[in-house]
């Protein structure tokens, strides 16, 4: 069941739910959190040996993986944490500032 | 109706047996002097196999609560005990099991906190607790701490509540003495609670919920606060409703305030607890001389029955209360600031007293209660009211 909030800012005490149980599951998804992020992981694909240890570690499920591949950074959820890079055993990963453009691939 | 049997037991004992009647899903506990009998004992029913309840042995209260709230957010019916250090560190828990409107019931054997340390009775901790968002009941004795625990499985998990319930029972006096309680058979006590059916529970696979959202600056806190007020109000019927039904089946009324010897009363005195025995017997001894003397006892805290307070003493001349914990800084102790607020809208201002009295189980003698009395009749008679909080009995210079 999807979770109408449409109509939350008019809402009063009595709509919202008891206990403030959400009577959704998953709609996390729905919250961007990566406005919070001060640094953006950047993947080099040449370096990068495609073992997925990042996307075991990522705490926001943020490491986009398709066919046993990481494709790219789901960057509305990356908080810019940085374990990505850190446990990248090639460091195929680096972060960088935002607000900086990308590096150019070497 | 249900068959009766009649104990001698400790208020420990019969809190464990009311438990293990109300048949918990869960309980998570840790043992502190003087709450330690009734988890001890509810252990042993369950490795006798004579309840079965999931019982989660912990490493403090913090986790205990904890536990506590997981189990009961997942869909359970939850009970657990604790005591003075213990409760205060399950603090930051009490919160917020109130918040996520768990109804988790726990029994409170009442007890001094450090320092310096004590083990013996006062009501110190639970106070500590007061606007946690509990419904909140005390219990004179064995068997008021008894028929309490059932009632509290119905008004926490009751619809128009879903708050959690603590029944507090005082350290030592009311947990380790032994009194005539009378219980009831298994399967009456079993089908008054009934089963706890949740509404939404995290192993309800079919209807995933979250619980324990996020609700920051911007978001509906204001609002979740506003319905647990209105919560704990709709406790104030549901305490009564619930009682009235409990009265039936185990003959003993119950009323949030009740009184003894108020009809022709000229003051009284207002107390919780274990005091109250001793209160009356003083009464019934001073209105056996002729005194017009009343004792008005408060059963449940936590919705403060302002109301039922203010009319039990309506008219009278003076009115003393016997606070057993401190507010350091304020008036007097919390149940003082309870009932001169509760008399705030009175037509007639009455004098109204404080007494701390028993801190650390310093002992209450019925000498410290008649001097309490005296000093009601001075001030009915035209005396001055002494000035409070008056510490009765601490050893002072005469």
């Amino acid at each position: 069941m999807k979770w109408d909030i449409s109509e939350m800012g008019s809402w009063t005490y009595k709509q919202f739910p008891q206990g403030a149980v959400i009577p959704e599951a998953g709609n996390s998804n729905d919250y961007i959190t990566g406005g919070w992020r001060s640094e953006r992981p950047w993947r080099n694909d040449e370096k990068c040996t495609q073992c997925l240890l990042c996307w075991i570690v990522c705490p926001d499920s943020s490491v986009r993986v398709a066919d046993e591949k990481v494709t790219t950074f789901d960057l509305d959820h990356c908080k810019g944490c940085g374990i990505c890079a850190q446990v990248c055993p090639t460091d195929a990963i680096d972060m960088v500032p935002e607000g900086c453009d990308l590096p150019e691939v070497k | 109706m249900p068959e009766h049997k009649t104990l001698a037991a400790t208020g420990n004992t019969v809190v464990a047996e009311a438990m293990r009647q109300c048949k918990p899903d869960v309980m998570a506990a840790y043992p502190i002097t003087p709450q330690t009998t009734i988890v001890e004992e509810y252990a042993a029913m369950v490795a006798k196999g004579r309840v079965h309840t999931e019982y989660v042995t912990v490493e403090s209260e913090h986790s205990a609560m904890s536990a506590c709230i997981g189990a009961s957010a997942a869909g359970a019916r939850v009970m657990t005990a604790t005591s003075s250090q213990g409760l205060a560190l399950m603090w930051e828990e009490l919160h917020i099991a109130a918040g996520m409107r768990l109804p988790i019931v726990m029994a409170n054997a009442n007890r001094a906190l450090s320092a310096p340390i004590n083990i013996h009775c006062d009501h110190s901790d639970i106070m500590g607790a007061r606007d946690a968002g509990w419904v909140t009941y005390f219990a004179e004795t064995a068997q008021e701490a008894y028929d309490n625990t059932i009632m509290a499985c119905r008004v926490a998990e009751h619809p128009d509540v879903m708050l959690p319930v603590m029944t507090t029972l005082d350290g030592f006096i009311t947990t380790h003495s032994i009194d005539r309680v009378s219980v009831m058979d298994d399967e009456s006590v079993s089908g008054f609670v009934g089963q706890y059916v949740p509404k939404t529970a995290l192993l309800d696979l079919e209807n995933p919920v979250m619980h324990g959202a996020f609700s920051g600056l911007g978001g509906p806190y204001f609002e979740f606060k506003k319905q647990q007020r209105i919560a704990m109000e709709n406790a104030r019927k549901v305490v009564k409703d619930v009682a009235e039904e409990y009265a039936k089946l185990s003959g003993r009324p119950f009323d949030v305030v009740e009184t003894w010897g108020m009809e022709d009363a000229e003051t009284a005195i207002v107390v919780m607890g274990s005091t109250a025995g001793n209160t009356r017997h003083v009464a019934r001894d001073l209105r056996a001389k002729g005194e017009r003397m009343g004792l008005v006892k408060i059963r449940v805290w936590r919705p403060f029955p302002h109301v039922e307070l203010a009319a039990a003493l309506k008219g009278l001349k003076a009115v003393a209360v016997l606070d057993r914990a401190e507010s350091f800084g304020a008036e007097g102790g919390p149940l003082f600031l309870e009932t001169r607020s509760a008399l705030y809208d009175a037509a007639e201002r009455i004098p109204v007293v404080d007494y701390i009295y028993g801190l650390g189980g310093s002992d209450v003698k019925l000498e410290l209660i008649e001097r309490a009395y005296k000093d009601l009749s001075d001030i009915a008679a035209g005396g001055a009211a002494p000035a409070g909080p008056v510490y009765l009995g601490a050893r002072e210079e005469a």
